[in-house]
């Protein structure tokens, strides 16, 4: 087949665009938040204080963080999801999150005696926080991977893996309103640990699903 | 034909108009047959190969590109991510090769009639839309003439002409 004769054959199939990308990257988006709304709902729900709780700095830190994390790291899949991928200052971005966790841990050991750091670091959740917030990610990182799929990563690894970490942040944000442990010495270790499982199996799937 | 013009053109390719997408492909296949020429040395990879390669992608692709954005940098994004899987599958491929042939290798090349990987990838196809493909790319008819000798409807004829086209621009995007 001649390159002419190859752009006859695509021109003549001009008539049928698929939604654009933009479109599947909201439709997705949507889906993902609704899809851990759903869990979060019906298996897990707020915790029981959660009224006194919001009242305290450190329990509406942990939805700053969180919420950070899923924006920025939503903003980068979008870009990865096409050919030319993300630009630097969009990568960059997705250190805010991780450095911002950084400066609250350095208020906390400020701020409590060096006796309780482990007590907060260890809390009561550990199980519940990385079983949880990988169960509610779940569906999120499949809804991030097809539109990886639909749309024309070309690093599909990495693109994978920020699929990962925005559906951390998204299940990380819902399960911040369960979870009774607020210091940011067990955000930094449980939620990183959490989402860091996300991010890894997003970087595989994305390998393996988001090729072309 | 500068960058507007492109992203004009696109933005009607987009919209249905197929007399422009066949002007889009063109000015994108002499961009991408310039790029492609500069990057294949003596690799033994045709550089017609990329521009094809290139061209599918870009049409199943094409919903990707943001209609406010350029033209060029997409396409060659697209375009070197298809360079660099060639030269992955044609990597590949040499190490197979030197191991079972050593010896003829020092033999002259065989004049090789250029079979490009798509026409290839055509015999993959299922009859009917085999027919449907070769038809209004090989033979040059239009959707209509396609329809009337194969005794299809003009429907259907868009319906085999798209699956085959995705078909073959799957096989590209596997090892």
């Amino acid at each position: 087949m001649d390159t002419d004769g190859l752009i006859k054959a695509l021109s003549a199939d001009a008539g049928r665009p698929k939604p654009a990308m933009s479109q599947a990257l909201l439709a997705a988006l949507v889906l993902a938040l609704l899809a851990a709304a759903v869990v979060f709902t019906v298996a897990i729900g707020p915790r029981p204080d959660i009224a006194a709780a919001a009242e305290t700095i450190r329990f509406l830190f942990k939805f700053v963080v969180t919420a950070l994390l899923a924006a920025t790291a939503f903003l980068a899949l979008s870009a990865l999801s096409r050919p030319q991928g993300a630009s630097r200052s969009k990568l960059v971005a997705l250190t805010a999150a991780p450095v911002l966790l950084l400066a609250a841990i350095a208020a906390e050991l400020a701020a409590v005696p060096s006796g309780e750091w482990s007590a907060r670091l260890v809390g009561t959740n550990s199980f519940a926080c990385t079983t949880l917030i990988p169960l509610m990610g779940i569906a999120p990182l499949g809804l991030f991977i097809a539109a990886l799929r639909y749309g024309a990563p070309t690093r599909p690894t990495l693109a994978g893996a920020v699929a990962g970490l925005a559906a951390g942040g998204i299940a990380a944000t819902l399960y911040a309103a369960h979870c009774t442990d607020d210091s940011p010495l067990f955000v930094a270790t449980w939620y990183s640990l959490a989402i860091a499982i996300l991010t890894v199996a997003g970087a595989l799937a994305g390998r393996v699903f988001a090729r072309w | 034909m500068d960058e507007a013009e492109l992203a004009r053109l696109m933005r009607a390719a987009l919209a249905g108009d197929d007399r422009a997408y066949a002007g889009f492909l063109h000015a994108a296949a002499g961009l991408v047959r310039a790029f492609a020429r500069r990057r294949t040395g003596q690799g033994g990879i045709d550089p017609e190969d990329i521009v094809q390669e290139t061209l599918l992608a870009v049409h199943v692709k094409r919903h990707t590109w943001k209609a406010d954005a350029m033209v060029t940098p997409w396409l060659y994004a697209i375009a070197r991510h298809k360079l660099i899987d060639a030269y992955r599958r044609r990597g590949r491929r040499i190490d197979v090769e030197i191991d079972e042939i050593a010896e003829t290798l020092a033999a002259p090349e065989p004049d090789r009639v250029s079979e490009r990987e798509i026409g290839k990838a055509l015999d993959l196809l299922a009859p009917g839309q085999r027919s449907v493909v070769a038809a209004i790319s090989v033979e040059g008819r239009s959707i209509g003439e396609t329809a009337a000798n194969l005794g299809m409807s003009e429907t259907a004829v868009r319906v085999a002409l798209h699956r085959g086209l995705a078909v073959i621009a799957k096989r590209f995007g596997r090892d």
